[in-house]
């Protein structure tokens, strides 16, 4: 009898997501860097709203090269000003959409790294010379623009040359993240505001890297064309003053 | 706990058995008791995907069925949405994904079926069709268990095409593997490590059905 009923239950609750047929809560696509901050955005925003709302994270041009392959999603949060232009250009996205923040870099050495962290690289420049580089973490600068970032400021500081075969590459700037904080590498260049949330301030050093030395992470946002009202709303709800004071409180600049 | 990812997983899992199995027994029947011209190249390719790395397959599938292509488009207008990032997609890469799971052990279990068995039956004056259901298949039945299970053991450690053509949507293409990476990502190890688990458990369970199960089965065949 209890077994029986067990085993209704568990076809009840497999049968109960026919997945695909059902409605999905709208889905937006966001650079990795927002991984935090826009998670808490979100969250304010259903609060708000009583209504659900589905994120997907992952690097800029891994997201572009997926809506341009027919992902559905109704937003995209980019981490540069490229990614969105193209979908714009291919016709895809409502209008040229806004820029919603200003990106920083930090250079981050997890607990016991011999790498000292300063904001012009001095530590890593001497490691370089001294060898003393395993490997160094940053994103793959293909995909991800705070991977591009990170090759500009080892570039304008002539390490660029040096430290290239170090390199570990991740998929995305949290996945370089996750290099640079689990010890994998000696540290890494990565997303200030990953490095500020406590799950990783917690486990390292961190040195906010100069503006000047890279191209600005300027972030834009676009809305899809299949963007449903929900997701006109939350467009404008991460220009007000709620969500922006998350995003300067996650370590973001906004315009 | 990600529910919605373990529903994913297992919803494709029984999906895939249910959309390869009966393909797979007549078609390794067929490779079991014919001969025809062209058997050894079918036979290759009804084994490369357990070679090919699953980005070869993820990059096929995204070119031939993504919104870029005119397939794909046509899919698009028929259906209201794209076949990758969908579940019917994901279907669609696992069933491909799977075929050698399928069709090996099930051709292997129709040749284990001795012809003169076959012309026994055809002599007693059965149709094909009675003699398909009620001496080879009975006969070849372990075959085709084997090759379900493995079906959807194999499913559920999928990764690299469900992440390339399902594209990590929640509740719809994010199963259980892509979720662990997915938490891995933010920083969440709490999450990934109870998923990672659970994944581990069920494999082992799996596995170990199908070892009990061939016991119980293997005795009844000699």
């Amino acid at each position: 009898m209890w077994r029986r009923s067990g085993l209704t239950l568990i076809v009840v609750w497999l049968l109960g997501v026919p997945a695909g047929v059902r409605q999905r809560p709208p889905t937006i696509a966001a650079a990795a860097n927002l991984n935090f901050a826009l998670t808490e955005i979100v969250r304010q925003f259903e609060r708000d709203r009583g209504t659900r709302v589905d994120m997907v994270f992952g690097a800029s041009g891994t997201l572009t090269r997926q809506i341009r392959d027919g992902a559905p999603f109704e937003m995209f949060l980019a981490a540069d000003e490229d990614f969105p232009a193209q979908l714009t250009s291919a016709g895809l996205t409502r209008d040229a959409g806004a820029v919603y923040a200003i990106g920083r870099l930090a250079l981050f050495a997890p607990t016991g790294s011999p790498l000292i962290v300063d904001e012009r690289l001095d530590g890593l420049s001497r490691l370089v010379q001294a060898a003393g580089v395993t490997r160094f973490a940053i994103a793959n600068p293909d995909v991800a623009p705070y991977g591009r970032a990170a090759e500009a400021t080892l570039r304008k500081r002539g390490l660029w040359d040096a430290i290239r075969s170090r390199l570990v590459l991740g998929d995305s700037i949290t996945q370089a993240a996750q290099f640079a904080t689990t010890g994998n590498a000696i540290g890494g260049l990565i997303a200030y505001s990953l490095v500020k949330e406590p799950a990783l301030a917690n486990k390292g050093t961190y040195a906010l890297i100069p503006q000047a030395d890279h191209p600005p992470l300027r972030q834009r946002m676009v809305l899809l064309k299949q963007a449903t009202p929900i997701v006109e709303q939350f467009y404008a709800y991460i220009q007000g003053s709620a969500a922006r004071a998350v995003l300067v409180k996650n370590g973001y600049e906004v315009p | 706990m990600d529910w919605a990812s373990l529903r994913v997983s297992l919803w494709l899992g029984a999906g895939t058995i249910a959309v390869l199995v009966p393909l797979g027994v007549w078609f390794g029947r067929l490779l079991a008791i014919r001969e025809f011209r062209g058997k050894l190249l079918v036979e290759a390719l009804v084994t490369v995907p357990l070679v090919l790395p699953p980005t070869v397959l993820g990059f096929y599938l995204l070119v031939t069925f993504g919104a870029r292509s005119p397939i794909g488009q046509a899919f698009q207008a028929l259906a209201g949405h794209s076949l990758p990032f969908s579940f019917q997609g994901l279907l669609l890469a696992s069933a491909i994904a799977n075929i050698p799971f399928v069709v090996q052990p099930i051709q292997r279990g129709f040749e284990a079926v001795p012809s003169d068995v076959r012309e026994a039956a055809a002599c007693c004056g059965l149709t094909p069709w009675q003699q398909f259901l009620h001496i080879e298949m009975p006969l070849a039945w372990p075959g085709v268990l084997t090759a379900s299970i493995l079906t959807f053991a194999h499913t559920l450690g999928e990764f690299g095409v469900v992440l390339m053509v399902g594209g990590n949507l929640p509740g719809e293409t994010r199963t259980l593997s892509v979720a662990i990476y997915d938490r891995m990502q933010a920083f969440d190890d709490r999450s990934a490590g109870i998923m990672a688990a659970t994944l581990l458990v069920i494999s082992v369970v799996t596995l170990m059905t199908t070892t009990a199960l061939s016991r119980r089965i293997a005795p009844s065949r000699g």
